[in-house]
């Protein structure tokens, strides 16, 4: 099953099919989200229409995690079985995880200031999340610095495994330790601890950036296996 | 085949004491890990005067008392109570019932007296009418136990 998508040609293939389809469902969901965030939800009673920040921040958080761990098994896939398009999964992946926890940082700062008083505090969970960056970063630093790119993608791999310790201490540093941040409100075992009515626009807004990220993945790795195949026409032209 | 398999017990191996690793090394700095104490935590173990930590909990109801610029409260855990006192400008979510973490020093009278405050929202959200139905019928949980 896995070994029939791994096909490159095959990949890029399915891949072409599934753009213009993943495409607009990303520009439909962010139409739908954004109206919900936006116009068709209420303030909250608390932090006010400070709440909105969170529509963005709480998306790109769950994303930046799942596109770490997705590096992850990806890198563990090209250390093990030596696929190709793994290698090649991951280090597509990585500037688009490193945007997203960018997009985290700030929209958090800016969310910070008004409801806690500070911009930042060094507490376990922006802690965590500013590591996560950084790991980020030097996954695509340590993939561009070697001549060969296979080396380069094998130390990145290497960096992405043992990386991956940090994201269970980023989800659940809210729970082990004191923090500034509050608890996780959806993903608990009771009910949620938001109101439906903002819980819409969340999980909408989160739809809308799964599909984003998704349709720019796929994008990515379509544009690496085409500059990958250039490459080699080029070298087997010049000999 | 043969190959595969010892990658995938190398990786898993490396994989597995990493983990044990990164949790030993956790639990051994856990005490520079928490980011406040609770008025528990410090019947527990003392902090000398005059040493800079942060304090953590909520605002006790009906402690908060203005005298100028500076603030008296309660920082209660609703099992050990410290009053604090700060002068300075609180955030807009500080009032009683509310989440709060403290920096500042314990006097030697065991009250604290904060040098900056900071507000802790809690992970509920909802819109204003349904907080003032919940208040109305009673269901109104301000208790929420700080984390």
């Amino acid at each position: 099953m896995f070994h029939r998508f791994a096909n490159p040609a095959r990949f890029s293939r399915i891949a072409a099919r599934v753009l213009p389809w993943s495409a607009a469902a990303t520009i439909a969901l962010f139409v739908i989200g954004i109206y919900f965030a936006l116009f068709a939800s209420p303030a909250d009673f608390q932090q006010g229409e400070t709440v909105r920040i969170m529509y963005v921040h709480v998306p790109s958080a769950w994303i930046s995690m799942a596109c770490y761990t997705f590096i992850a098994v990806m890198s563990a896939v090209a250390l093990i079985w030596k696929h190709p398009l793994a290698d090649i999964a991951a280090r597509s992946a990585a500037p688009l995880g490193a945007g997203f926890t960018l997009i985290v940082l700030i929209t958090g700062s800016l969310w910070g200031k008004p409801t806690w008083g500070t911009w930042w505090v060094w507490d376990a969970r922006l802690t965590s999340v500013l590591v996560l960056f950084f790991l980020y970063l030097g996954h695509i630093a340590l993939t561009n610095a070697f001549d060969n790119p296979q080396r380069g993608a094998r130390a990145a791999a290497v960096l992405a495994l043992v990386g991956f310790v940090n994201i269970p201490i980023i989800k659940f540093s809210v729970n082990w330790w004191n923090t500034l941040h509050q608890p996780a409100s959806v993903t608990r075992l009771d009910a949620p601890a938001i109101d439906p009515a903002i819980l819409t626009p969340l999980l909408l807004m989160a739809l809308a950036f799964t599909f984003y990220f998704l349709t720019m993945l796929l994008v990515r790795m379509r544009a690496d296996l085409n500059a990958t195949r250039a490459r080699a026409l080029r070298l087997s032209a010049a000999e | 085949m043969k190959r595969k398999h010892r990658r995938l017990m190398v990786v898993l191996t490396s994989l597995g004491l990493l983990g044990a690793a990164a949790a030993l090394v956790l639990t051994a700095v856990e005490d520079s890990l928490v980011f406040f104490y609770t008025p528990s935590d410090l019947a527990e173990r003392p902090t000398p005067p005059e040493s800079l930590f942060r304090l953590g909990g909520l605002v006790e109801e009906g402690s908060v008392r203005k005298d100028g610029a500076t603030t008296h409260f309660n920082v209660t855990d609703l099992q050990k109570t410290i009053p604090a006192s700060f002068t300075g400008v609180l955030p807009d979510l500080f009032r009683p019932g509310q989440g709060v973490v403290a920096e500042g020093t314990l006097n030697p009278d065991g009250s604290f007296t904060a040098t900056e405050v900071l507000a802790k929202h809690d992970e509920t959200y909802m819109p204003k009418e349904v907080a003032d139905a919940l208040r109305e019928s009673g269901q109104w949980r301000d208790e929420s136990v700080a984390q």
